[in-house]
C-alpha cells in the first residue's frame, strides 16, 4: 500500500519524535525507553559506526585463519588428509563435480568477502557520502543482513560430517581449527551488520539535497 | 477505537496511508495518546499515521520499501497451531536417529544432538555450545516465548506477566535461530558423502524437513507491529 505523490516526507526526528527501532512506536525526543516494548530509544545511534567497524575488524581477523587452517580432517585406512575451504573445493572440482565446487566457493568465499566489502562500503558512505541513493544502500544492507546467517551452513556441514562419518578404520572425519574461526567470523559479521543504524544513510542524503528517484 | 471487544487477529489493523507533513518541530502538536496513532519506519525514520489495512494487504514504507504492517487473517491461532507442531517435531527430531551411513560393513548413526556436539577437543567445545544453541536451544526458546505471548492475546485476555519482555527477546533472537540453515547444511553434507557411502534417512530427518517448511510459513504469518499493538492496548 504505497502512497504515490509528493515526496515531502517528514522524518520522526524532524517532527521532534524518536522512533523505537524494535516496534516502530514514536515518542517525544529525549524519551529514553520505549514504554510499549521496553527497548532503549535513540534518535540516531551515532556510536553505531564505531561498533560496526570494531566487529568488522574482529570478523576479518577471524576470517584469515579460517582460510589458512584445515576445515576438515579426513582419516582413512591409508592416509590422513586435511582440507581448507578453497582446497576442498578445488579437490571436488578435480573429481569433476564442478557444480558442488561452485556452491562451496560461493557460500564460503564469495559471500563472506562480499559481506566484508559491503559493510565497509556502507559504513564509509555514511561518513563521506555516496552517489548511490539511500534507498539502494538500505536495500544493500537488507541483503547483507539476510545473507549473513546463511554462511553458518559451512560450520553445520562440518558438524554433520564429523558426527556421521565415524567408521573406525575405514574413514573418519574430524573438524579442523578453521571451523571455529570461520564460525566466529560469521558471528562477528552478523553482529557488525546488526549494529548498523540505517537511518544515517537518509540523513546524509537529506543534507546533501539529493532528490529521490 | 476499541481493541478489547475483539481479539486482535480479527481486528482491522492500521495501514500506513497518510504522511504527516503538517507537524511543527516544537511544540509537539500531539499529546501522548495521539502519538500511539503515529508510527515511523525503523529503517529510514519516515513518519506515518497508521491506518487500518485490509487482510493480506501490506503497508510498505514509501521511502525505503520496508514492509511495516502485514496483517493476516486469523494469524494468531495459525501461529499457535504451527508453533505447537514445530515444538513437537523439534523435540522428537532431537532424539530420534537422524542419518545413518554404511561403507563396506562399517556403519554409523548420528542424531542431531550428535551433530551439535561434534566439536569436542579443547576450545572447539565452544563451537559445540554455539551450534547446539543455534539449531536447538534458541529455536525451542523462541517457540515457547511466542506461545507465551500469543496464547492470551488470541483469547482476548490480559497478556501474561512480562509478555512484552518475552516478545522483545524472541524478536532479538530471531536471526540466531538457524534450524532451517542446518537443514540445508544436511543436504550439502549428503551430497559430499553420497559418492563414498550409502546413506540412510532416519525418522528425525523427515521431521526436520517438515519443520523447515513450517518455519517458513510461520514467519509469514507473524506481523510484529500487530502484536505490539495488541500488547499495548490489552495491557494498559
Amino acid at each position: 500500500m504505497e502512497i504515490p505523490g509528493n515526496t515531502e516526507l517528514l522524518t520522526a526526528r524532524e517532527a521532534g519524535l524518536v522512533t523505537c527501532q524494535r516496534c516502530a512506536r514514536v515518542w517525544p525526543l529525549g524519551t529514553e525507553e520505549c514504554a510499549r516494548c521496553g527497548s532503549t530509544l535513540q534518535s540516531r545511534d551515532l556510536g553505531s559506526l564505531n561498533r560496526v567497524w570494531a566487529l568488522w575488524v574482529a570478523g576479518l581477523i577471524c576470517y584469515i585463519p579460517a582460510n589458512l587452517y584445515p576445515m576438515l580432517v579426513t582419516d582413512t585406512l591409508l592416509e590422513s588428509s586435511q582440507s581448507t575451504i578453497v582446497g576442498g573445493a578445488v579437490e571436488i572440482a578435480k573429481h569433476g563435480s564442478y557444480g558442488i565446487a561452485a556452491i562451496i566457493l560461493i557460500a564460503s568465499v564469495l559471500i563472506p568477502v562480499g559481506k566484508f566489502l559491503a559493510i565497509a562500503y556502507l559504513a564509509t558512505s555514511v561518513k563521506r557520502g555516496s552517489n548511490t541513493s539511500a534507498e539502494r544502500r538500505t536495500h544493500m544492507y537488507e541483503v547483507v543482513e539476510f545473507i549473513g546467517r546463511w554462511s553458518m551452513i559451512d560450520v553445520f556441514v562440518v558438524a554433520i560430517l564429523s558426527a556421521l562419518v565415524q567408521l573406525s578404520v575405514v574413514a573418519s572425519i574430524h573438524p579442523g581449527p578453521a571451523s571455529l574461526t570461520f564460525a566466529l567470523s560469521v558471528i562477528f559479521t552478523m553482529l557488525s551488520a546488526q549494529a548498523f543504524d540505517t537511518r544515517l544513510f537518509w540523513d546524509r542524503q537529506e543534507r546533501e539535497g539529493i532528490t529521490l528517484g | 477505537m476499541c481493541y478489547r471487544a475483539r481479539p486482535w487477529f480479527v481486528l482491522p489493523v492500521y495501514r500506513v496511508c497518510c504522511r504527516v507533513t503538517d507537524l511543527d518541530h516544537t511544540p509537539l502538536p500531539y499529546g501522548a495518546s495521539d502519538l500511539s496513532e503515529l508510527m515511523a519506519c525503523p529503517h529510514c525514520d519516515a513518519l506515518y499515521r497508521a491506518r487500518t489495512p485490509g487482510w493480506n494487504e501490506r503497508a510498505v514504507c514509501a521511502r525505503c520499501h520496508l514492509v511495516l504492517i502485514a496483517p493476516k487473517r486469523k494469524a494468531g491461532i495459525k501461529i499457535i497451531a504451527l508453533t505447537l507442531a514445530m515444538l513437537v517435531l523439534l523435540v522428537a527430531a532431537t532424539f530420534f536417529p537422524f542419518l545413518d551411513i554404511s561403507v563396506q560393513g562399517f556403519g554409523n548413526k548420528a542424531s542431531i544432538l550428535d551433530s551439535a556436539t561434534a566439536f569436542q577437543s579443547g576450545p572447539m567445545a565452544l563451537l559445540s555450545v554455539a551450534v547446539a544453541a543455534m539449531i536447538l536451544v534458541i529455536p525451542l526458546l523462541r517457540m515457547m516465548l511466542v506461545l507465551y505471548v500469543l496464547m492470551p492475546i488470541v483469547r482476548d485476555e490480559t497478556p501474561f506477566p512480562h509478555a512484552r519482555r518475552a516478545f522483545r527477546l524472541s524478536q532479538k533472537l530471531k536471526p540466531w535461530a538457524m534450524a532451517e540453515i542446518f537443514a540445508i547444511g544436511c543436504a550439502v553434507a549428503l551430497v559430499k558423502v553420497a559418492d563414498l557411502a550409502t546413506i540412510g534417512f532416519g525418522p528425525a530427518f523427515w521431521m526436520f524437513s517438515a519443520l523447515v517448511v513450517i518455519v517458513i510459513f510461520n514467519d509469514r504469518y507473524l506481523c510484529t507491529w500487530s502484536v505490539w499493538k495488541s500488547l499495548e492496548t490489552q495491557n494498559s
